[in-house]
């Protein structure tokens, strides 16, 4: 009974915004005093805009600060072990020294061979868009009729199984005999190393739609198109999602191998071609752009798919 | 219904079979029932008997392994809305919304039929009979289960079935839900008078609830053990019918079938 009145008491006192992370413990010594149920209307009104946001703050303290801490003891390292002359790899601080420009102006444009690395980025996406966009519209499409029909399934799937297992620079040498031009080829890796995921998770998502819609479906008379559009594609949305997720993860991951034979003014290129220069500082920076992009495009993948998902995950 | 009169639903001699590889299991063995219009008969049986793959049958949503289903003289064999069924699990679309449920339903059975606005009023209509015009905006994961059961009910109505298929709608709710909804079916029974056919395993429900009561033997190779009329005036009272006589015997005949004659040998 006591433990009831004792929680507002307890919100503008330890937090406004997220009451359920700091709640667990003092309720009870609270809720042991009986007389303090009596303070609750007179507290309430306190609960105020500058509690919240302290206690926002806070909280974005908390999210913030260990990684930062990390990130210094981890570069703290490095710079120790790097700090000598005639070492193999480049120190943070020769880095900074060397490609401060490329870090801290990623959209410098100094000739046709010369920019940022803010726009190599947004060319490899454009490549990334092509490849992976292509891969969600097959590997949903091929997906479906996998999950639909038992026999399309055992035909389909071993030949999925070896095949998805290729690695990206494997198929290079393929497509560049089957399209005779860089940019499609670059085009056709980055599509056949994100397909398999997409396919490979929408065919077991439609598997496993519930027996109930299909009887819902069955009830109603859908024809095949509304049940692709009314069930499949809504039940089975959190599957496809994971495999869209695996897939641009992959897809960024080919963006190295398929630029290696585009050339051109992409990031995966600019690694290719630093190495080819020694530029080892530019390719550490680079290395820090494709991994900031990547976690951007999963997170953004993932942020749609919750969006997209929104009610479907539990009935 | 007079003698030379077609019954509106008949089951005729079915037997239902399934095999699984090598092995087959028959399910149930000749079963035959003639259902009036209008009729609310309640089937009840232990569990395992058949009572829901004989609802699916009727559903159109398995098909008889021989013998005839037959609504208005014509077979049935594939499901419709005519026959609309509420799940046992309530089986809403979680992606849409109460009044999309409701409204998906209504736009396939009226899509030519009735204009768009028509076909709104009547969506809304349903929900409000099951009361649930309330919570048309929520999904079903933000309402409780009694409410997704009235949802999934308003959406078998909405279709204006001719017989309304219940596989044991209230199976999954609390004792005071389950009370409030079989309420809530009772009065739009009475209001619109449409033919039903409810499994159930609640002895009081299927009192309550039916005009006759199926009730199956054991399975394997279920049978209709008995079918009993409750001779009980409509309305019906919940509270006055605890003291009634003809309640109580109709009671004692069904508990006497289920738990004298054929009691459920198994661990369920």
């Amino acid at each position: 009974m006591n433990a009831m009145p004792a929680r507002p008491v307890l919100i503008d006192t330890a937090s406004g915004a997220e009451p359920a992370l700091n709640s667990t413990s003092p309720p009870k010594s609270r809720a042991a005093k009986p007389s303090e149920t009596k303070v609750l209307p007179l507290k309430t009104p306190s609960h105020t805009y500058g509690a919240r946001i302290s206690s926002a703050l806070r909280e974005t303290a908390a999210t913030v600060i260990p990684p930062l801490v990390v990130v210094a003891v981890m570069l703290l390292v490095w710079q120790l072990a790097t700090d000598k002359p005639g070492a193999a790899l480049p120190s943070p601080m020769k880095i900074w020294a060397e490609a401060s420009d490329l870090i801290v102006s990623p959209f410098f444009v100094y000739g046709p061979q010369d920019i940022g690395l803010g726009w190599r980025v947004l060319t490899s996406l454009e490549r990334v868009a092509y490849g992976f966009g292509l891969a969600a519209v097959f590997g949903i499409a091929l997906g479906a009729i996998v999950g639909q029909s038992i026999w399309a399934m055992r035909g389909l799937d071993p030949i999925f199984q070896v095949l998805r297992t290729v690695p990206p620079l494997a198929w290079l040498p393929i497509s560049l005999a089957a399209f005779q031009d860089s940019a499609p080829s670059a085009v056709f890796v980055i599509f056949i190393t994100a397909v398999w995921p997409v396919i490979i998770n929408t065919a077991v998502g439609i598997r496993n739609i519930p027996q109930d819609y299909r009887n819902v479906a069955e009830v109603l008379r859908l024809n095949p198109l509304e049940y692709f559009w009314r069930i499949m594609i809504p039940s089975a949305a959190p599957y496809i999602f994971t495999g869209l997720r695996i897939g641009i993860g992959l897809s960024w991951l080919a963006i190295v191998a398929a630029e290696m034979l585009t050339g051109g003014v992409g990031i995966g290129f600019f690694i290719w071609d630093a190495w080819n220069s020694s530029r080892l500082s530019d390719i550490v920076v680079a290395l820090f752009y494709i991994g900031v992009v990547g976690f951007v495009l999963d997170r953004l993948v993932a942020f749609i798919g919750r969006v997209a998902t929104r009610g479907t995950a539990n009935a | 219904m007079t003698p030379t009169e077609k019954p509106f639903l008949q089951i005729q001699g079915v037997h239902k079979t399934f095999r699984r590889g090598a092995t087959e299991t028959e399910v149930l063995h000749d079963i035959s029932l003639d259902i009036a219009e209008g009729e609310f008969v309640s089937i009840i049986g232990h569990s395992g008997c058949g009572k829901s793959t004989l609802l699916n049958l009727v559903a159109g949503l398995t098909r008889v392994t021989t013998g005839a289903v037959l609504l208005e003289n014509r077979e049935v064999n594939d499901p419709g809305p005519e026959r609309a069924v509420v799940f046992q699990n309530h089986s809403l679309l979680p992606w849409l919304t109460v009044y999309e449920n409701v409204h998906i339903a209504v736009n396939k059975v009226f899509g030519r039929t009735k204009s768009r606005a028509e076909r709104h009023d009547w969506t809304l209509h349903n929900l409000d009979l099951v009361q649930m015009a309330h919570a048309k905006d929520k999904r079903p994961a933000e309402i409780s289960g009694g409410m997704k059961q009235r949802v999934g009910i308003a959406r078998a109505l909405a279709m204006e079935p001719k017989v309304l298929l219940m596989d044991e709608p209230f199976g999954a709710l609390d004792a005071l839900t389950r009370a409030h909804l079989q309420d809530s079916v009772m009065q739009i029974h009475a209001r619109l008078g449409n033919t039903a056919i409810m499994i159930t395993h609640d002895v009081d429900e299927a009192v309550l609830l039916s005009d006759r009561i199926v009730m199956m033997t054991n399975g394997p190779s279920a049978r209709i053990g008995e079918v009993l009329d409750v001779d009980l005036p409509r309305p019906r009272e919940r509270l006055e019918l605890v003291a009634d006589t003809r309640y109580i015997q109709a009671r004692e005949a069904v508990l006497k079938f289920l738990y004298e004659r054929h009691r459920f040998v198994e661990a369920a």
